[in-house]
């Protein structure tokens, strides 16, 4: 693979309502941040990706709204409907495909829908969506699965919750910044059993946007490159049902590929740190379980352990992760962002000190059907 | 270094109005099978898929990961790409990229739509801005025929200029087993047809159809090994011009297209398209759009349409064939509409398109066109680029 | 393989249900309602680039890629660019009802703007209809608006 690197970035604050922004707002302001963070033009940009969801937006080719707006009007565009991750995945081809520089835009106004019906949408019309599975429900079914297989406790996955919230402290970006106790957790509204309230991720308004250059344009940016080392991504069954949701399959399989891709044999020692699709608690010691970080059903350990916290040998969502703010299909993108600022050095508040190697993680699809995995670093 | 890509295998659906002995899935199913079955391979043998559709047409979120059944992604990378009508030419210039950047040495693209499981014109009227469109833009029909009215009055051309060509690509639909309508027709029919919107009646617009396409594109020195004769990928490029309907400038052609397919043409170093150029797959949702975008193409020059197409240029044995499968006037299904140009466009390469081969295809176009008034262009050939 | 197994009447299954928005209108959306309802005038919005005037006012300019900020109050007049009459039926996605049909889709050009405004113009008879003509905006009464492009009723042709 040849060198290609994220030479610039940027993120809205997350927020439960932006009232006052269309989605050509958000990806107008995500595409002219982007450019000024990398100190490139729009003229050096040649392709565009943008990523939207037409369920989310209430609007059939939601893309429509906003190509204008991410200065795409006369340059070869396309659009990703899905995670963040696959959206700049497909940027990052394009680059190794021919092209010079892909900006990567994505956008999500969750106040504007009813999310519920939304991942309503996700399930099978015939067999499932009646019924009413949404994302909680359907993740409650999954959080069940794994606590009984492994015997994890609820306050192993109110201890995640308590985490990010509180790293979120330290970044200025985040929806729900917030000091909680486990007992704070445990004694929120019961959304479904076993998932809390606090287990739940918010519904956020938010866009983010990166630019991914080939070796040549990537120096003709002002920022420090970060460097592209693997990207890998797979799906597994979609009905609940065929799946055995306590084993991630097919993130264990993307993260193989990825790794494999960058060189990294041991990711425990190789990564610095790692920026996860926590959509709930249980997510993240179930993705770290994927990942290959631990063995099956030690993930909640790790937080036991101390490995993922602040001060830990592998910081696990500094910027509070996805619990703390959650702007579907950005939230992907923002894990990406989140990385390439700890690997420039600029995550302020929220840095990991010399984070030479990071992680980046999407999902698409009910309780993690499909994942997407980036390993970024400091070095060609 | 981006690699080479060649096209090795292609499969689609019986088109028909009407599925309902197939859910989506096993719709698609049909189509990956046939393309799978075409190039002798195995969905083992499949790197990664991508998929296109509209949402709003089955309202079915996240189609890719709902589709792993049908689409053979279980286990596999899987990534979903849309672009409204362009969705199918978008998901196959994906496809392309998922090979040339070294990623995926064997690909799979699908393009689906099950129109028959929604009102499509309520589901499209929903891609116009709730804001400031919705409440009267009334589908794709009324916009086209906007478009219509301006070039008849632009350069005189008449409701039976456009009839030819839908009486042009019905004839070839005569030809190819998989269309979906089937049934000759004359001027004079398309001229008694009703009136939808003046001056577009019925039979000079597509139908609504269930279907689906799958194209098998492979990495260079793979693809050799797959099929004896590939069709390479010599060029793709996409505009999505515009966002508003408001913007669109009617009287200056099909600005997109004029612009996609001069980057393709540079691409491939074509510099006489009607001439280079031996057959021609294009997404021609209405007549009308077969006289006046045929120039922005530049296979003839501006208000030359009627004319060329009055001359047989584009009928089968004329100078540039155009859509020899009978084209989007005889086969719908929207999603997939786009990579069904790419697909026959493919065949045609291949020497694999039965009663509608043109004889010794060296050069095929493929284009899509949908949302606001956007284009993609690809350029397939038989020599290794 | 063929098989002649009798699968008994094949089935289909209707899903309704209607998925709810609250769609942004966004600052110079917003302030060209409440213009039309305040004084039912119309609003643009001038690029310092290239000169062009948007109606509706947007933020920006997509071929300069340049943020517009001058807005102007322009006429309710305008001419016919393009217009259909539309003679099948669909239902309304606002109302899920059917809209009466037949009637005329139009492609405005309001007086002083350069892009193209769409609306419905209160003729269906073709004949009666011609590009260039030119038309005026009707109102809905103030306390029927609701701000939202219906607060604009139809356009009327003056010849
Ligand atoms: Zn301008």
């Amino acid at each position: 693979m040849d060198n290609i690197a994220i030479v610039g970035v940027a993120q809205t604050k997350y927020e439960r309502r932006k009232k006052d922004k269309t989605y050509y707002d958000l990806v107008f302001e995500m595409t002219k941040g982007v450019l000024e963070d990398s100190g490139l033009t729009l003229e050096d940009i040649d392709n565009v990706i943008t990523v939207s969801n037409d369920f989310l937006d209430g609007r059939t080719i939601s893309s429509m709204a906003v190509g204008e707006a991410a200065g795409a009007g006369d340059k070869n565009i396309s659009t990703v409907e899905g995670d963040g991750t696959f959206g700049a995945f497909y940027g990052a081809m394009r680059v190794l495909g021919g092209f010079n520089t892909t900006l990567v835009v994505a956008h999500s106004k969750g106040s504007e829908g009813d999310v519920k019906h939304i991942t309503n949408g996700m399930f099978d019309p015939i067999f499932q969506r009646l019924l009413g599975l949404e994302a909680i429900s359907a993740s409650a079914l999954q959080a069940n699965a794994y606590m009984d297989r492994y015997g994890v406790r609820e306050e192993s996955f109110a201890r995640v919750s308590v985490k990010n919230h509180a790293n979120a402290k330290n970044n200025p970006y985040a929806h729900l910044p917030m000091e909680l106790t486990i007992e704070d957790v445990m004694a929120s509204q019961k959304m479904a059993d076993p998932i809390k309230l606090l287990d739940c991720s918010p519904v956020s308004d938010g866009a983010a946007a990166i630019i991914i250059a080939n070796e040549a344009h990537a120096r003709k940016a002002k920022t420090k490159p970060v460097w592209i080392k693997g990207i890998a991504h797979c799906a597994e069954e979609y009905f609940l049902g065929d799946r055995d949701l306590t084993n991630p399959k097919s993130l264990r399989d993307a993260a193989k590929r990825a790794y494999a891709m960058a060189g990294i044999a041991d990711p425990l020692k190789s990564l610095d740190v790692v920026e996860l699709y926590d959509a709930f608690s249980y997510m993240e010691p179930l993705w770290l379980e994927g990942l290959g970080l631990c063995n099956p059903g030690d993930g909640p350990k790790l937080l036991d352990d101390g490995i993922t916290t602040m001060s830990g040998a592998l910081p696990v969502n500094p910027s509070g992760g996805v619990l703390s703010s959650h702007a579907l299909l950005v939230a992907g993108l923002a894990r990406i962002i989140e990385a390439v600022l700890q690997l420039r050095g600029e995550a302020e508040n929220r840095q990991v000190e010399g984070a030479k190697t990071g992680l980046a993680h999407g999902i698409n699809g009910p309780c993690g059907q499909s994942h997407c995995v980036w390993i970024l670093g400091t070095e060609k | 270094m981006a690699r080479r890509v060649a096209i090795v295998g292609t499969g689609q659906t019986d088109h028909r109005s009407h599925r309902p002995d197939v859910n989506g899935r096993e719709m698609i199913y049909e189509a990956v099978k046939r393309a799978l079955d075409d190039c002798q391979l195995s969905i083992h043998d499949i790197d990664a898929i991508i998929i296109g559709n509209m949402d709003h047409f089955e309202s079915i979120n996240y189609v890719d990961t709902w589709s792993v059944e049908g689409s053979g992604a279980v286990m596999k990378p899987i990534m979903k790409v849309t672009t409204g009508g362009t969705t199918g030419a978008s998901v196959a210039i994906a496809a392309y990229y998922h090979v040339a950047s070294g990623f995926f040495d064997k690909v799979l693209a699908i393009g689906w739509e099950k129109n028959s499981e929604s009102d499509t014109t309520a589901a499209i009227i929903t891609c116009s801005d709730p804001v400031w469109d919705r409440a009267f833009y009334s589908g794709a029909i009324p916009s086209l025929a906007t478009e219509a009215s301006a070039y008849m009055k632009q350069y005189g051309a008449t409701q039976e200029d456009a009839a030819r060509v839908a009486v042009r690509d019905r004839t070839n639909a005569l030809s190819n087993p998989h269309a979906h309508l089937r049934k000759p027709i004359t001027i004079e029919d398309v001229m008694a047809s009703p009136m939808l919107a003046y001056p577009i009646k019925l039979l000079d617009v597509c139908p609504r159809t269930d279907g689906a396409a799958a194209v098998v594109f492979a990495a260079d020195g793979v693809a050799q090994k797959i099929a004896p004769k590939p069709a390479w990928i010599r060029a793709c490029a996409a505009r999505h011009t515009y966002s508003w309907f408001g913007d669109v400038d009617y009287n200056a052609g099909l600005l997109s297209l004029q612009r996609a397919s001069k980057e393709a043409y540079q691409r491939a170093g074509i510099r006489e398209p009607a001439d280079e150029i031996d057959v021609a797959e294009l997404y021609l949702p209405y007549s009308y759009a077969g006289l006046k975008w045929i120039e922005d193409l530049g296979f003839c020059g501006p208000g030359e349409g009627p004319g060329f197409i009055r001359d047989g240029h584009t009928d089968m044995g004329g100078k540039i064939p155009v859509n020899p499968s009978g084209g989007v006037i005889s086969t719908n299904c929207i999603g997939a509409t786009a990579l069904l140009r790419v697909a026959e466009a493919a065949m045609q390469v291949m020497g694999k398109a039965g009663q509608r081969q043109v004889p010794d295809v060296e050069v095929a176009l493929a284009t899509g066109f949908g949302g606001c008034f956007w284009s993609d262009v690809l350029i397939l050939g038989k020599a290794r680029p | 393989m063929a098989t002649e197994r009798d699968y008994g009447e094949l089935l289909t299954l209707t899903f309704s249900t209607p998925m709810p928005y609250e769609w942004s209108i966004g600052k110079y959306g917003s302030l060209f309602f409440h213009e039309i309802r305040e004084s039912q005038r119309f609003t643009g919005i001038r690029c310092p680039q290239c000169g062009k005037v948007y109606v509706p006012p947007r933020r920006l300019c997509a071929p300069c890629f340049k943020e517009l900020d001058e807005l102007i109050i322009l006429p309710n007049l305008g001419s016919i660019m393009a217009f259909s009459v539309v003679n099948y039926p669909f239902p309304d996605p606002a109302t899920g009802e059917q809209r009466p049909i037949p009637y005329t889709y139009g492609c405005i050009k309001i007086e002083g703007s350069d892009n193209i405004f769409n609306h419905v113009i209160d003729e269906t008879n073709v004949e009666k209809i011609a590009v260039g003509m030119k038309v005026a905006a009707v109102f809905k009464g103030k306390e029927e608006m609701q701000g939202n492009i219906q607060d604009i009723r139809h356009f009327r042709i003056l010849g």
